[in-house]
């Protein structure tokens, strides 16, 4: 018998899931598509040709996606507004994932008065009304990618935190963490040695649905027109332009939309095949 | 050549947990899991520690390793007070005192290889050690304690329970400990693995010069390996002697009710033993009798019992052992 | 005439590869009145064997042979039959009485539901009933523990409340699963003189499942020792502990500690590790840890032989 981490098996197991793995493909197609697409495209993003505006699809003059109200070519731009959705995406659940998981555990691993206090300030962070924090920063700074990287990332580490503070709780009272204190490992290599990698499971299943909720919320801001700045565009934005269009041109809303919806799909079905894959059913 | 001092003193320990009050008014409540228990612990020795659920031998157990904090009273080890030792002090100090777990399979990081497991003290206390220097000292410590050493990229789900307490005793032992507190370490396995780990225990006792307190609620087991036992009831010791002397002649009531209850496994013998079960259940630690804490089960109890503490001492009618009982 | 009749009984599950042998080719007894104690260690099939003749394996499990309850064959049989024997001819007994006890309701409406669903008695005549049952398994005060909840009792107490349970209806045989191995030995020692007693007293027949060969010297009559999901040898306790014929039983007994036997501090213990289920072996599964293992032991599979009264044995060896 070969050695077979707990990772293998349950990678495995994922390969088994059909709508899992589907959207894995689909997902990789996107972002390939989305990083190397718009080389194919004769047009930039933020080329206007008045005497082109609102045309459906064109294979003609290579219009793939028909232009928008300002005459630029859509298919460039969706792509270029995925990069900027997906990007947001990754990033912002990155950022909360690094501060909700050290958050959380050390919360979790030292408990008493460290851990009632990091978690009251949670709770208030919990209490802010996140439009009006979003509606600020946009007032002082201005509308910037930046920001949406920000306002995200700082408000979505509060359910990563809750999570991993109670998953630690029940942890480290585990014997396996008892005999690394009493090998002398320090509190800090016991957090991120053996309590954070217990929870990878569980953190990659948030993380795979963490980044579709992202991604909903930018293009919420985006919609809002919060969101970033013309010229730059994100599905949101795209969304959002397409739906005043819709009566006239369908297009614009279709194919952006559709983008965004199979992307929030195959980030949520991945996520689903995570969670059962994962799950420690014995084996016996 | 033994030496004359002690490897472990316990003086008077002590731990209470308090625990919040139900009401808002109600005063603090304690859950008394060890009250006032004192013993040495010689050089290459190996003391038994028995007693059944709620008599604190697991919070003993832990206090030692100072994973749990004492209330009061000193662990006095080769000399020096564990209690109260800033961490880093400690943690020098915690190189000689390891511990082997009661669920083999529990006290083993599902996520790291065997070799990770085994080798993390040495990556603690020994840093300057190759990474090669380390995996040959990982091989040689499977090989002794009956693993194969080509087994040390597995995990740990991939061995059966006796093969993981195996991998247990291999990490506590890499750092040549001198003494190694066992709690409950075959209680979880199957009773033809158990022999095997507990031979493995006696012959690594033996070759490396150990000491171990050896923790189980089955006296069987033991009395079969053990020099001295301590027999612990509800946070206090009872009696303490010599392994063959306590069985024969047991003083303490409880100690005597406990050798009644053990099946023995041969009808003729079982059929032929003095049979007075004991009778009631053992009181909760949250709110144990006052003085003698056996008394409500007691069969010989006494006015006295009800209003004094025993303390542990000689029993008159005998110059070996100790036994905390007014009988005696 | 057997109250329990069990013959060739064989369980297997599905496995999404493979098929697992759990019990192969079981055969014995219980009678009216008698203690029989299934002694195994992990992997044996003890509980499956238990399990199947209730009717109670998981989903992917299915068995074969013959289960004959008072003259009636019940393996295999429809659910609504076996609801009728289960808790009222046939009671069973679990390790941990927490989990048979629904923590969210009262002892006396649990127990009360059982007398009416299988008796039909009123609530009040049942409620009767039950503190009369609850006297009998001696907890004290019964007419006022019975409205208390099952966290409120200790783990000893739970067990005779598990007990009380089992005997409401009368039952005629009871299946007790590692009644009291999560029990401290004082408490044990309780349960036990009080299974015996009720033997006495109700002529109520146990089988026994177990691991702990003391508590079958306790109050076993007969011993069947399995390996492997196989009989290994079957006879009465005083003879099994006497003079214990397979190698198994054999090494088994030596290698447990015996706190009345003066010895040195290791004991005999026997090689290797328990029987690993997917591994479909050839001959005797205990052959890889066998000292009197010879050449047929791996080739040949193992019979049951008869030897005398009511022993048998399944081994190569010339015994007896």
């Amino acid at each position: 018998m070969e050695s077979r981490s707990l990772w293998q098996d349950a990678w495995r197991r994922l390969a088994g899931n059909r709508a899992a793995v589907v959207s894995f493909f689909l997902l990789v197609s996107f972002v390939t598509l989305v990083i190397f697409g718009p080389m194919f495209s004769p047009y930039q993003y933020d080329e206007l040709d008045f005497e082109l505006i609102s045309n459906p699809p064109d294979i003609t003059d290579a219009h793939w996606f028909g232009t928008d109200g300002l005459g630029r070519d859509l298919f460039v731009r969706t792509l270029m507004g995925g990069r900027i959705s997906l990007a947001v995406g990754l990033i912002a659940t990155l950022v909360s994932i690094g501060i909700g998981v050290s958050y959380g555990a050390i919360a979790g691993y030292y408990g008493g008065k460290i851990d009632a206090m990091m978690m009251r300030f949670v709770d208030i962070l919990y209490a802010l009304p996140f439009m009006f924090f979003v509606i600020l920063l946009t007032v002082v700074f201005g509308r910037s990618i930046v920001l949406m990287f920000v306002a995200i990332g700082a408000v979505n580490w509060l359910d990563m935190a809750r999570i991993v503070r109670g998953q630690t709780l029940g942890l480290k009272q585990k014997e396996f963490v008892e005999a690394a204190r009493t090998c002398g490992v320090t509190s800090f290599g016991i957090i991120f040695r053996h309590i954070i990698p217990n929870l990878l499971g569980l953190i990659s299943v948030y993380v795979t649905l963490t980044i579709p909720q992202v991604i909903l919320v930018e293009s919420f801001l985006s919609f809002l027109g919060l969101g970033v700045q013309e010229p730059e565009t994100s599905w949101g934005a795209l969304v959002s332009q397409g739906a005043q269009e819709m009566g006239t041109a369908p297009w614009s809303l279709i194919f952006p939309a559709s983008f965004l919806t199979m992307t929030l799909f195959c980030f949520n079905f991945i996520g689903d095949g995570l969670r059962d894959a994962l799950d420690p059913k014995d084996h016996r | 050549m033994r030496l004359s001092t002690p490897l472990l003193q316990v003086d008077d320990m002590v731990v209470h947990y308090p625990i919040e009050s139900e009401n808002f008014f109600g005063r603090n409540r304690f859950f008394k899991a060890v009250s006032g228990v004192s013993f040495d612990l010689n050089h290459g020795e190996i003391l038994g520690l028995v007693g059944e659920s709620g008599c604190g031998k697991s919070t003993l157990a832990r206090t030692l390793l100072r994973l749990v904090e004492p209330s009061a009273g000193k662990i006095v080890f080769n000399g020096e007070n564990l209690v109260g030792l800033p961490p880093k002090i400690l943690r020098r100090t915690r190189q000689k005192i390891q511990m082997i777990f009661q669920d083999p399979l529990a006290s083993l990081n599902p996520r790291m290889t065997v070799g990770t497991i085994i080798a993390e003290p040495l990556g603690v206390y020994h840093k300057h050690l190759s990474r090669m220097e380390i995996r040959k000292q990982v091989r040689i410590m499977m090989d002794r304690v009956g693993l194969s050493p080509d087994q040390i990229n597995r995990y740990p789900h991939q061995f059966s329970g006796g093969q993981c307490q195996r991998i247990g005793i291999a990490r506590a032992l890499i750092l040549q400990p001198d003494l190694v507190v066992c709690d409950e370490p075959v209680s979880a396995l199957d009773v033809s693995i158990q022999a095997q780990i507990i031979n493995l225990l006696v012959d690594l006792q033996r070759e490396m010069g150990l000491s171990l307190l050896f923790i189980s609620h089955d006296l069987s087991i033991v009395k079969q390996i053990s020099d001295r036992i301590m027999v612990m009831y509800l946070g206090k010791l009872v009696e303490i002697n010599e392994a063959n002397a306590l069985y024969r002649m047991p003083k303490h009531p409880y100690t005597r009710a406990l050798i009644q209850a053990i099946p023995i496994p041969d009808p003729k013998r079982a059929g032929n033993r003095p049979h007075q079960t004991l009778s009631g259940e053992i009181p909760s630690p949250l709110n144990p009798p006052n003085a003698c804490t056996f008394h409500p089960r007691c069969p010989h109890v006494m006015a006295q019992c009800r209003q004094e503490i025993p303390i542990l001492k000689v029993p008159y009618d005998s110059d070996r052992g100790l036994v905390a009982c007014h009988l005696v | 005439m057997s109250l329990l009749s069990v013959q060739n009984l064989s369980v297997f599950f599905e496995l999404p590869e493979t098929q697992i042998c759990a019990v192969k080719d079981l055969s014995f007894s219980v009678r009216s009145s008698e203690i029989l104690g299934i002694v195994g260690e992990s992997g044996s099939g003890k509980t499956q064997t238990v399990l199947s003749i209730l009717g109670l394996l998981a989903s992917n499990g299915f068995s074969k042979g013959s289960v004959r309850f008072d003259g009636r064959e019940i393996l295999n049989a429809d659910a609504r039959e076996l609801n009728n024997i289960r808790g009222a001819k046939i009671a069973m007994i679990f390790q941990d009485p927490m989990a048979s006890l629904n923590p969210y309701l009262r002892i006396s409406t649990q127990m009360v539901e059982v007398l009416v669903r299988h008796q039909g008695m009123n609530s009040k005549e049942a409620l009767q009933r039950v503190i009369e049952g609850l006297d009998q398994v001696k907890i004290a005060e019964a007419h006022k523990r019975v409205h208390a909840y099952p966290h409120e009792f200790s783990g000893g107490m739970r067990q005779r409340v598990m007990i009380a349970m089992a005997l409401l209806c009368k039952p005629s045989l009871i299946i007790a699963d590692e009644p009291t191995t999560a029990l401290d030995v004082t408490v044990q020692a309780q349960i036990l003189a009080l299974l015996k007693e009720l033997k006495r007293d109700t002529n109520v027949s146990i089988l026994l499942v177990t691991h702990d060969l003391g508590v079958v010297a306790e109050i076993c009559d007969h011993v069947l020792v399995m390996y492997a999901g196989r009989m290994m040898e079957y006879a009465e306790v005083g003879e099994i502990f006497e003079n214990p014929y397979h190698p198994y039983t054999q090494a088994l007994l030596r290698s447990i500690p015996q706190i009345d036997r003066k010895k040195g501090k290791k004991l005999n213990m026997i090689p290797g590790n328990p029987p690993y289920l997917l591994h479909k072996f050839k001959g005797c599964p205990f052959s890889d840890r066998c000292e009197n293992c010879f050449d047929r032991c791996t080739t040949q599979d193992i019979e049951e032989k008869r030897l005398g009264g009511e022993r048998r044995v399944a081994c190569h060896l010339n015994l007896a």
